[in-house]
Formats: structure tokens, C-alpha cells, sequence
């Protein structure tokens, strides 16, 4: 993908927004690299929150008051905000979770763990988050169903052939994720999604690290499901998003009970409340919608195109340097089609040992499985260290990062 | 040392480097496995006792992890030398960042005290007063 009519980001300008990308630790300054696990919030982002707060607080849906009217107003309009962000047809269709992880468990809960069966086949990637695998193997436990993984070839991409062969009359649901969170692989959720309605089965797309830093489009993708979490898009914690077709909402029975999602309760029985709220029961995440809004606002204003072109050309100046380093074993895609985000290991340093001493430069990396162990296990290593960007991050960080290797090698020689 | 990697003294690195009693023991008395499944840390514990059955007469560690979790195992497989099992039962996390001797900070902590951790759950299921196959760190 070209981006070169795109104008680049003004990054000094946006870190402006970011105060806590001044902090210092032992007098340097903290270079934040680990944006895949969440990313830093801007000021317009915390002052929509704290506003909130200062002037409309009060609990939504069910009040006649004026500081009730104005919560409710911002708690819905923030799910109609959200609805045209990612193209999908009004509010209906989007359900305010607490992240990517309960969006995935929702869908497991209301629809796997009641209309999966001993026959059925559930389809993922050997590249899942444990958001999904966990909990598909949960539910395929519970329900007789299997589980089946789609292999990744050794680039670190979907072996698509595989693919077409897994999924087959017995699939029920493909899940799989848009941007892998280890490799930075991007998988054409489009094609599995088609593959999966050639055989009537059900597509969900966990796109936890692709709405941050691309423009999602959920009608262009077909995807019956998608889920993203709001903290890891300049977005607060606690709210993240699941997208569902209208209609397969309308069918698809509660998976939390309680206030706020009935329509008429009797000592023997209740009815279910218009979408989405039949999905949200309780007080929610008002605050937090209001922030995610915000967030949403803030991206679309800087645009998601330039974003992505952003965070392309970071991944592969940061691919090709560490690449360039004989003793750092890379993992994933090369070239530009990747997530913002490098993983590797440097050889003879444990990624525990190499990011605590990427600590003592105040560089912020995230060593570990990434809540990819079956993946990590493939790839026969037990930890990497993951270094991953957003739009506030420069060449001149990931050069820090590169120069601190020379650190752990004179440690561990 | 400098470059601010208080974590990683001399003592440390050697340890990691140049293990001691590593290996096997051919003839334990009692054995033990457990790791971090997060970090990937694995350690096996082989402990000998002499014929007292008291007294720590042996120790050898396998495995492999991070510089902290190897050098915490080589550190302790010569501190327990001589120890009685009681010694060892007694021991805790404050005595294994004592005898590394650096400020670990909270998220390797697991990481330090593994060997400790798989010696001691190694002892007790020796007695009889534990029955696990592996021991983990992980809350």
C-alpha cells in the first residue's frame, strides 16, 4: 500500500498532547515502546473524562433529570460515534464491553456455549491471543465441539491453502485476529471471512491491534463479529467494543442479566431491551464511553491513513536496524505490511534479562509470551521481547533501543 | 560495573555464566521440577541427604530461564550444602534476595526465588506433606 500523497504525522506537535511522554527515571527520559499492550492517553482524552465528571455525572437511561438526560446523551451518542468509526449500520450493532477479551467471551458465552455441539468445528490461527484461544478451548471443552488452528508459514503468515481446507461444512465460527499482537502479521480477515460464510459458519475478528492504527471497515470485511478494546487506540481502560451484525445480535440470547438490558420483568420471567443495551446490563462505563469517543475523535482528526503510514514505517525501519544485528533473531513478516510492532530475541539474553536492562535506559519494552504461548512454543523460544510504536513514537527511540543491545551484549559476553 | 544494571552484578553473571552444580544427580533422594510459565523459566532440583536423612549432603540444578531464575538456582545449590531440610523449609524469599545481593524489582521476584520454591516443595513432598507434580510461580 502506497502511502506517499500522505502527509506525515506532525509528531512533536502530537506529543505535545502527551505529558506523561516527559516523565523521567534517573534523569532520562522514558522512551514508551510498549504501546501494544496499551497506549498513553492524550490530553483531550482525559479532559472528555474529566468534564464528564466535573459537569454531566450521573447514571444513565432510567433518569428524568437534566444531569441524567446529558450522562445518557453522551453514553449514546459515544456508541453512534463508535458505529461510524468503524462503518457499521447505528448503535444497534455496538455493544460497549470491558475489552476485547469479555467481546470474545460475550460471543463464547450467548451463542458458542449454546449452539455448539459434538459435530461442530471452531477455527482459529496458530497466531490467536489467549483472549480467543482460551476461551474457545473453554467452550469447545464444555460443548463437545474442536478446535482447529489455521498454521502460520515460516514468514509468520496464514498458510491460506490451510485454511480453505480447514474450513468446512463442520465449521461453526472462525476467530481469528486482524493484526497478530506477537508477529505484527496482517491476515486478510476479509478472505477468511468469505471462506467461512462459503460453508454458513460465523466470522469473528479480534481486531484488539489493527483499530488502533488502520482504518477498520467492518461492512468491507464482512465480519459477522469484531472486537477491539478502547485503551489501546489513545482511549481509556475499561471499555472496549464488540460489533455484531443487527440480526445476528437480535438472536443471539443475553450473556450478563440485570438492570438496564429488560424490557418487562414479572416474578416469573423478563424480556430483553432494545440493542445494544440488552448486552449492557448494569450501571456501564459512562465515563469511559465518553473518553472512547473522545479517542475516536482525536484519531479521526489526525486520520487513519496517516496513522498507519506512521506506524508502517516505524515497524520496518525498527525490522530492518535489529535486522541488521547478526546476533537478533526476528519474528514475523518482513517488508512494510505489518503491524506496528517488532518482536525478537537477542541471542544468549534471556527477553526477561534484555528488558530490565532496557529498563535501566528508561526504555519501555514488554518481554514475555504475549499471551501467545502455543505460538511461542512454535516458535521454539519460551519469551520474546516486543517493542511496538504509535503515533507519538520516533526513529530516534527505536535508535535508543537499538543502541541499548550493545548494553546487554557486554553484560552477557 | 555501570550502566546502571545493579540487577546484573558480577556475581550474578557468573553464576549465569558459569554455573555450578549443574547437572544431575545420579542417586537423588528426592527431585523436583517447576518453572514460570510466563517467563519460561524451568529448573529441576536434585537433592541428596545424607544418611541422617537430615542433612542436605548434595544439590544439582537443570534448566534454563532468565539470568536471575539460573543464578539464583547455582547460588542456592551451594548455600544449601550441609543444611538440614528443616533449614531449607525455613528459608524464604527474603533470605534468596539476600544471598543475590541486588535489588530485584517486583516483577522478577518470581524469577529469584523459582529454585528456592522447587527445593522447598521438593522437600515437602518428600515428606509426604505435599503431593504436586510440578511447581509454579504464578499466583
Amino acid at each position: 500500500m502506497s502511502h506517499q500523497h500522505l502527509e506525515a504525522l506532525d509528531v512533536a506537535a502530537i506529543r505535545e498532547e502527551f505529558p506523561i511522554l516527559q516523565r523521567e527515571f534517573d534523569g532520562q527520559q522514558v522512551v514508551y515502546l510498549d504501546n501494544a499492550a496499551t497506549t498513553q492517553t492524550p490530553d483531550p482524552v482525559v479532559d472528555a473524562m474529566s468534564d464528564y465528571y466535573r459537569e454531566s455525572n450521573a447514571n444513565v437511561h432510567r433518569g428524568i433529570h437534566h444531569l441524567s438526560q446529558e450522562a445518557s446523551n453522551a453514553y449514546e451518542t459515544a456508541h453512534d460515534r463508535v458505529a461510524e468509526f468503524i462503518n457499521a449500520d447505528g448503535r444497534e450493532e455496538v455493544v460497549f464491553t470491558k475489552n476485547t477479551t469479555e467481546g470474545e467471551n460475550l460471543l463464547a458465552y450467548a451463542w458458542g456455549l449454546n449452539e455448539l455441539g459434538p459435530e461442530d468445528e471452531v477455527v482459529l490461527t496458530e497466531m490467536e491471543h489467549h483472549a480467543s484461544l482460551v476461551t474457545w478451548q473453554q467452550i469447545a471443552e464444555r460443548t463437545g465441539a474442536t478446535v482447529r488452528y489455521i498454521r502460520i508459514d515460516e514468514d509468520g503468515r496464514l498458510d491460506m491453502d490451510h485454511a480453505a481446507d480447514l474450513i468446512a461444512d463442520d465449521t461453526a465460527i472462525v476467530s481469528a485476529a486482524h493484526v497478530s499482537n506477537t508477529l505484527g502479521t496482517v491476515n486478510p480477515v476479509g478472505q477468511l471471512t468469505d471462506l467461512a460464510h462459503d460453508h454458513d459458519a460465523l466470522s469473528f475478528i479480534d481486531g484488539a491491534q489493527a483499530v488502533p492504527n488502520r482504518p477498520v471497515d467492518v461492512k468491507a470485511i464482512d465480519a459477522d463479529f469484531y472486537a477491539f478494546s478502547g485503551h489501546k487506540m489513545a482511549g481509556p481502560t475499561g471499555i472496549g467494543v464488540l460489533y455484531g451484525k443487527r440480526d445476528l445480535f437480535e438472536e443471539l440470547d443475553p450473556f450478563l442479566y440485570g438492570g438496564g438490558m429488560i424490557r418487562k420483568v414479572t416474578f416469573e420471567d423478563s424480556t430483553w431491551g432494545d440493542l445494544p443495551w440488552k448486552f449492557e446490563p448494569g450501571t456501564p462505563q459512562i465515563a469511559e464511553a465518553v473518553g472512547l469517543h473522545a479517542a475516536v475523535d482525536w484519531l479521526e482528526d489526525i486520520g487513519l491513513e496517516r496513522i498507519q503510514a506512521h506506524e508502517e514505517e516505524l515497524a520496518a525501519y525498527a525490522y530492518d536496524r535489529l535486522a541488521a544485528e547478526d546476533d537478533v533473531e526476528l519474528y514475523g513478516p518482513d517488508g512494510s505490511d505489518r503491524g506496528g510492532l517488532v518482536s525478537f530475541n537477542l541471542d544468549g539474553v534471556h527477553a526477561h534479562d534484555l528488558t530490565s536492562i532496557m529498563n535501566d535506559h528508561t526504555i519501555a519494552v514488554r518481554a514475555g509470551d504475549h499471551c501467545t504461548q502455543p505460538l511461542h512454543d512454535k516458535l521454539g523460544v519460551p519469551a520474546s521481547t516486543r517493542a511496538s510504536f504509535y503515533v507519538y513514537n520516533t526513529r530516534e527511540e527505536i535508535d535508543k533501543l537499538v543502541d541499548a543491545l550493545d548494553d546487554a551484549r557486554q553484560l552477557f559476553a | 560495573m555501570g550502566l546502571g544494571s545493579d540487577m546484573y552484578r558480577q556475581q550474578i553473571l557468573d553464576h549465569y555464566k558459569n554455573p555450578r552444580n549443574y547437572g544431575e544427580l545420579e542417586d537423588p533422594t528426592f527431585t523436583h521440577i517447576g518453572e514460570n510459565p510466563m517467563c519460561g523459566d524451568e529448573i529441576r532440583m536434585d537433592v541428596k541427604l545424607d544418611d541422617d536423612e537430615e542433612t542436605i549432603e548434595r544439590v544439582a540444578f537443570s534448566g534454563d530461564g532468565c539470568a536471575i531464575s539460573q543464578a539464583s538456582a547455582s547460588m542456592l545449590s551451594g548455600k544449601l550444602h550441609g543444611k538440614t531440610v528443616d533449614e531449607l523449609l525455613e528459608m524464604d524469599r527474603d533470605d534468596v534476595i539476600d544471598m543475590l545481593g541486588v535489588d530485584i524489582s517486583p516483577m522478577r521476584v518470581k524469577c529469584a526465588v523459582l529454585a528456592e520454591k522447587v527445593a522447598q516443595d521438593g522437600a515437602e513432598i518428600y515428606q509426604g506433606e505435599l503431593d504436586v507434580e510440578k511447581t509454579t510461580t504464578e499466583d
